[in-house]
Parts: structure tokens; sequence; C-alpha cells
């Protein structure tokens, strides 16, 4: 009896198979979202580093504060990120950005701000502060110096002298 | 046994379960399901063509993929389009000025692709307006009409956009004959004969900007072109475009412009236009038309009246245009891809000729003319003939090719797409299309290098093809693979307006062409920008106010403001301050008189505003851009003229009043 149950098990079995096998895959088009079919990186994250060009090894800070970076990097976050940040820690549409360089590694702030969002995707602590605040931090397109700056003016923002 | 028995029923069972479960995929796989996988194209999967398809009456050009069918971009260019803020917004009002003063209304049918060395580019599509005559351009980086210049001397600007090998010029010939606008039009209509000419313009293009200017116009007798087309390769240098009412009437065509056994399809040598160009045959007229132009970096359009314009007279210098006598009424008139042959569509006619350049060449040489119709010699039809397509259907309208030797054409009047060879002049396959044809498109049909993997036809009218919806039905357009010897048709989509002309481009060729996401703030130079929320301000000057606001996910600044009086012009300049792609935000305000405003990224765009009455008027975010979308809100404060409210503004702690409150 138990091999009858196993025999017709198979036969239908062999039946979904053979209709599933019917459907044609239709032809591929072009294939434009590469991204989409690359495999989830979420077990290779690291919340240290974030996801991005930048690394402990690749951003090196001095002790003093680079003014002439960090004045350029004002002028960039009033354009591009003060109608949602305060200087201060109070929040608006995202935190204040008063000791945010000494709560996170400068690498990871410069991959945030240059890669959000697959780290929003990603990163607990930024998808912690999404439940907050609601809105996923935009890709403000800036380039690699311009978040460097940003990061110096944040630590000038911090007290560095 | 009784287990073998069941085993036996199992089998059998499914078997039977297996067949009837699957056949009725199994059928229509092979009845018609091949054609379903052809045009089906999987969500998130990108199509493999680009179809730009004229809007007709609605005067835009709408954009849809190869082979789905789906509707990506209404592009607006003659018409307003409130939904965009074109035509409304402050910056694109002056795209749509014209001589005749603001125009918000127009007819678009023929989109034209750019090329480089006769093949598609994918820089630039051009358009044509029909009722006030225009030419427009539209910047494929942008997906936007970046440009539009008004044909003088010109009425029902229909055989027009059309391109040559380079884009050296696009042209514009005249659909009605009319009183040059350097004359007096004041005339009896009846005095067509004598008074009205005909003008085809070549607006020349610019290689690297795509700026458009009337280089130089040919005056004809008074006749009406329909279409036309450039030589290619051997017969780059020459334009060919089909005339029709040779007849000279002014009244009920229908009948009296149908007279002729045969019309005359009229070749350019444009080259030669130049060279009298040059010498200074040409004569200045005066004239008014308007060439309007959009700034990328102010992301404001300008409109310049011109008042001159160069007429070479066809009738005068001789060796510039050659009329070839084509049965009857032509409609297309198309060259294939070698440049040999120019097919010309009759469209009351019995057979399809096919013309050859070389023996249009030789013609010449030897002078072999039937006389000279209002100036312009007459080649005897015979000396510029190589063949007619006998028998090929009822009503010829237009001609595409597939560069593999065959030819495209349809037939109104017989709802049919005919293939035929271009060589033997063999009809090779006809396929039914629901219902009256009018134009087709092989994408790059018209270049030296097509891309024969589908032909599509755009049909006039759909009658029971799709769900009914009132007296008025949609437009459709049916797509045909033409991979195989017969052509099978895939797909029916509807389309806006009404389909006339349409062009296809390989997707990649668009796509990868440099296309924007965004505007880049710090390139923003319009005047009213404010580039960051510390710019963001509001100044009075007399009855005008200027709001510089900013919009960024989730709110706008200023978002309260007070102080606005009864008989103020509010301007509200929205600048984006997102820099990602896919994150427009929306402006309007209650009660406006206008539309929305649509800004793109990086980009600023005003709404003009006159209060009608005193009170407190919302303003919101109209395109959903996050979680606090709704959010996204402000206030306007309006008092009485001469009141004593002071102008204050601002957002959160700074908004009026807040302080106090606290």
């Amino acid at each position: 009896m138990s091999n009858t149950k196993i025999l017709i098990g198979a036969i239908l079995l062999l039946f979904m198979m053979a209709c599933g096998g019917e459907k044609k895959k239709p032809e591929a088009t072009t294939s434009p979202n590469s991204e989409s079919s690359k495999p989830a990186e979420s077990q290779t994250y690291d919340p240290k580093r974030g996801e991005g060009k930048f690394s402990a090894e690749n951003v090196i800070l001095d002790a003093t504060l680079n003014a002439g970076m960090a004045s350029e990097g004002d002028k960039i976050q009033g354009v591009k990120c003060a109608s949602c940040h305060k200087l201060s820690d109070e929040r608006l549409v995202g935190p204040g950005w008063k000791g945010v360089t000494q709560r996170q590694p400068a690498h990871w702030i410069m991959n945030f701000i240059t890669n959000p969002d697959p780290m929003i995707d990603k990163d607990p602590e930024l998808q912690a502060q999404l439940e907050i605040c609601l809105v996923r931090m935009p890709n403000q397109s800036l380039s690699d110096t311009d978040a460097r700056n940003i990061l110096e003016f944040m630590r000038k923002n911090d007290g560095v002298k | 046994m009784k287990t073998k028995l069941l085993i036996i029923l199992a089998v059998f069972g499914t078997l039977v379960l297996t067949h009837s479960a699957c056949k009725p995929k199994n059928a229509g796989t092979s009845v018609k399901g091949s054609s379903d996988v052809k045009s089906f194209v999987a969500p998130g999967q990108y199509d493999d063509f680009y179809n730009f398809v004229s809007g007709g009456f609605s005067g835009q050009m709408s954009v849809y993929g190869l082979p789905s069918g789906r509707l990506f971009r209404v592009i607006p260019v003659f018409s307003v389009d409130p939904e965009k803020g074109w035509g409304y917004s402050e910056e694109t009002k002056p795209m749509l000025n014209t001589s005749h003063g603001f125009v918000p209304w127009d007819d678009l049918h023929h989109p034209e692709l750019s090329q480089t060395n006769g093949e598609i580019d994918g820089k630039w599509i051009f358009g044509n307006a029909n009722n006030t005559p225009r030419i427009a351009r539209i910047d494929l980086k942008t997906f936007r009409t970046s440009e539009i210049i008004e044909l003088p001397n010109s009425g029902g600007n229909h055989s027009s956009p059309f391109g040559t090998e380079n884009t050296e010029y696009v042209v514009a010939g005249t659909r009605f004959s009319i009183p040059p606008d350097y004359s007096n039009g004041d005339v009896p209509i009846s005095s067509y004969k004598d008074n009205f000419k005909g003008h085809i313009s070549f607006v020349s293009v610019d290689k690297s900007s795509g700026a458009m200017d009337i280089a130089f116009q040919i005056k004809t007798p008074g006749i009406n072109f329909d279409l036309a087309r450039c030589g290619r390769a051997k017969s780059h240098g020459w334009f060919f475009f089909s005339c029709y009412n040779t007849e000279q009437a002014n009244t009920l065509l229908e009948v009296n412009a149908s007279q002729k056994d045969k019309d005359f399809i009229m070749a350019v040598n444009w080259k030669k236009a130049e060279e009298y160009l040059k010498a200074g045959k040409g004569v200045k007229q005066k004239v008014r038309y308007a060439h309007n132009v959009y700034d990328e970096k102010t992301h404001t359009a300008t409109s310049t009246i011109k008042n001159e314009v160069i007429v070479l007279d066809a009738a005068e210098l001789k060796d510039i245009c050659y009329m070839i006598p084509c049965p009857k009424s032509p409609h297309g008139c198309d060259v294939d891809p070698t440049g040999e042959y120019i097919v010309g569509s009759g469209k009351l006619a019995a057979v399809l000729p096919v013309f050859s350049f070389d023996k249009i060449q030789t013609a010449i040489t030897n002078k072999a003319y039937d006389g000279d119709y209002g100036g312009i010699p007459v080649i005897k039809y015979e000396e510029a003939l190589y063949g007619e397509v006998k028998k090929p259907g009822l009503g010829p309208l237009h001609t595409e090719f597939d560069g593999n030797g065959f030819a495209y054409t349809s037939f109104f009047v017989s709802s049919e797409v005919v293939k035929w060879n271009v060589k033997d002049l063999a009809v090779v396959d006809r396929v039914p299309t629901f219902y009256s044809v009018g134009h087709l498109c092989v994408p790059g049909g018209n270049t030296r290098k097509p891309y024969p993997k589908y032909m599509i036809a755009y049909n006039k009218i759909t009658k029971d093809r799709y769900l009914p919806t009132g007296p008025e039905l949609t437009q459709s357009a049916q797509l045909f693979d033409i991979t195989g010897e017969k052509m099978q048709m895939i797909l029916d989509f509807p389309t806006i307006g009404e389909p006339h002309y349409a062009q296809a481009a390989p997707a990649d060729l668009i796509r990868n062409n440099g296309q924007y996401k965004i505007y880049k703030i710090e390139e923003n130079a319009h005047p009213y920008a404010a580039k960051g929320e510390k710019e963001s301000k509001v100044v009075r000057d007399g009855n005008k106010v200027h709001v510089y606001m900013t919009a960024v996910r989730s709110h706008f600044s200023p978002d309260n403001i007070e102080g606005i009086r009864m008989g103020d012009e509010v301007y509200f300049h929205i600048t984006n301050l997102e820099q990602d792609w896919d994150v427009p935000h929306g402006f309007s305000i209650k009660g406006t008189d206008n539309a929305e405003l649509l800004i793109m990224p990086g980009e600023t765009s005003t709404l003009k505003w006159k209060p009608d009455r005193v009170g407190v008027f919302p303003m919101y975010c109209t395109d959903f851009c996050s979680a606090l979308h709704q959010e996204m809100q402000g206030y306007v404060r309006v008092s009485p003229a001469g009141s004593k409210v002071p102008l204050t503004f601002g957002t959160g702690a700074s908004a009026p009043g807040t302080n106090q409150v606290q």
C-alpha cells in the first residue's frame, strides 16, 4: 500500500513537472537589470565598514582639522544636506549631525553618504533609524571629494580644531 | 492485485489529467502561442527597441517599447500638457510662441530620428506641426522638446520633418499652397493659379548642438506637397517630394484634385540649391516667424521673432527641381537603403511605380523632358521608371525597407501590408491589418541600415479590436515579426491620439546615448534658483512677489508665507534639491487657473499665481515622493489690497509667528 502511494506521488510529481516544463521560457531580450540578479550580499555585509569604496585603509584623517576642506564641505552641505539635517543633535527629517563622527567611523560615513540605498537595505543601525525617520536618505550624487569634504565639515562641527 | 489495479488506474488517470490539463497550453502554443512569446517581455526586462510614435491630433509624441507595446512616456511637443506643466510653467510658455502668439495645440504627424552617415545616431528626434507650421527638435538625452522653429510661407506643414543622411537639413514642404507671407495675402481664393505658391524649407541642423535655422526656401508653383524622403548613398544630395493637386484646385479637392492620371514626385538637387545660395541667387524676403529655444542650464525657454528668409525660385533657377510624373495623388515617396529606388505610392493608383535614380540622372543629362510644369522640367515617365509593382493592393500609402531587398507597403483601402521584392517587383506576401493602415515602420526602415526584426502598422480604425469605450475608440498599432519569409502578426497595442508615422531604434542606441538621470544642482543657472534651503526666500518687487522655494523629501522651504496682497502676481520658483534619479516633486496651489509643476531633480520651475480672494491657500507636493509625502504641504495667507500684514515666511522654527507662540 505504501508502495502504491509512493508511485502515485511520483506520477503526480511527473505530471506537475511535465506541465511546468511545457511553459517555454520567454526568449531573453536584453538583460539590463544585472544588479537585481546579483546574489544578496547581506551575509558579507560589515556593519563597521558599511558598503562602498571607502575603508579604514583609504580614508586617512589628520589629528587636526583641514580648514579648507571643511569650508568646501560646508558649502556642499548647504545645498545638498541642510534641508534635512541640523548641525545640532536635533532631528529634522534625518538625525542631527552633532557627534556623528564619534558614533561612526569616517569611512562608514563616507560610504553611507555616497551609497545610501544598498546600506539602508543592509545596515542594522540604518534600518533602526529608518523606522524613526521613515524617509530613506536620498542619493545626492556626491563625488568622492564632496564626501571627504563633508566629512571634514562634520569633524569641525564635532569640535576638531 | 488490488494494488496493481490501483496503480494502473492511477497511471491512466494521471495521463488523462495530464493531457487535459496541459492541452490548452499546447494548443495555444502551436496555433498562436508562439506569437505570445515573441511579444512577451518579462516584468523587469527591457524591450529591444524604442518606438517613437506620432500623437497626431494630440500634438505630442509617445514612446513605446517593442516588442511589448508598453507605453513609457508621452513627450509634450506642440500641445500644452498640464500634467507636466508644459506650456503652463513660465519657463515653457515661450516654447509654444508663434508669429500668431501663444498657440496651445497642434497636430504632429511625422517623427524623424537624426542620422549620421545614413544611420540612426540616437541624438535627436524631430516632429512636425501640421496646423501652424513648425518643426520641433526633441533631445533624446532628456526626452524633452528643446527647440521649435516656425515656418513662414507655409500652410499645413505635412511634408516634414524628413531629414538628410547626416541631418544636414530637415525639410518642410507646405501642404497648402498659399499667397506667400511676403506678398499681399488679400486676394480672391479663386486666383489660386496666379497668387498661390508652394514653399519648401530647408532647415539646417547644427551637427553638435542641433540648433535649427531656415537655411533657404524653394518657391514652386501652387500645388500640395505630401511626404518626402532624402536621397541616400549614391543619391545623397537629392530630396524627393510627393506632390498632389497639380490640377491647382482651390475647392472640393476630393474631386477636383483627382482629375489627372498622374501627379508628380519632385526631385530636388539640394547641393545645387546650396551653390545658388552661395552665389547669391536667393532673394531675401520679409516674413515673420518664431524661433524658440530651451536652455538646459537655465531650464528656461526664450522665443525670438525673426524677420527674413532667403527664397530660391525653382522656375528661374532651372536645375534645382525636376518633376517626375507619378500616378495618382501620391502620398508616400520612399527611397530604398541603396538610394537607387524611389517608390511612389499613388493613393488612387492601381500600380506602384518604382523610379530609378540612375535613370533620372540620365534623363536629366539627355533632357528627356515632356515640357515643363510652371517652369520646372517634367521628366518623361518611362525615362525615370524602373518598373511597376502590378496589382499590389488598393490605396498604397507608404513604404519602408528591410535592407534585405524587400519593401513593405501599406494599403489603406484594402487594409493590408504587402511585402514585395525591390529587384523583380514581385509580391511575396500580404497580411491583413485591423483596420485601414496608414503609415508603417521598420526600425531604421528609412535609412541605409534597417533593423529588420519587426514591422509595425499604424491603423486609422480599430472598430471591434478592443473593449468598446463609447463612440470614441482607441487608435492602434499592430506589430509583425518579419524575420521569416512570411510576416506574422504578434501584437496589437493601443496608441495615444492618432498615430501617423513612427520610427524605431535599437534600445541600446538610445539608452546608452548619455541620457540624463538628474540635472546637476551645481550647474543650475536659473536666475531664481534656490540652491539649498538657506537661499530660500520671498522677495517683493512692486506687485510682483518672487518665492524662491526649495523642495526636498518631504517639505518645502518656505512652507508658510504671509503678507501676500490682492492684486499681487506671485511667482513660485521651485527648486528640487534632490540629486537622485526618479525623484521629481510636484507643486500646485488651491484655485490656481494654471496647472501643476513637475520638477525634476536639480531643476527649477516657476508657477505664476494671481490670488482671486482673501484667505489662506493650501499648497502641496503633487508627486508622491516619500512616506511623508502627505505631509509635504504649506499655506499662503492672502490679505486685502493695501493690507499692513508684513511679508514673512519660513519653515518649522522660522515659520511666521512660530516664535511668538512658543
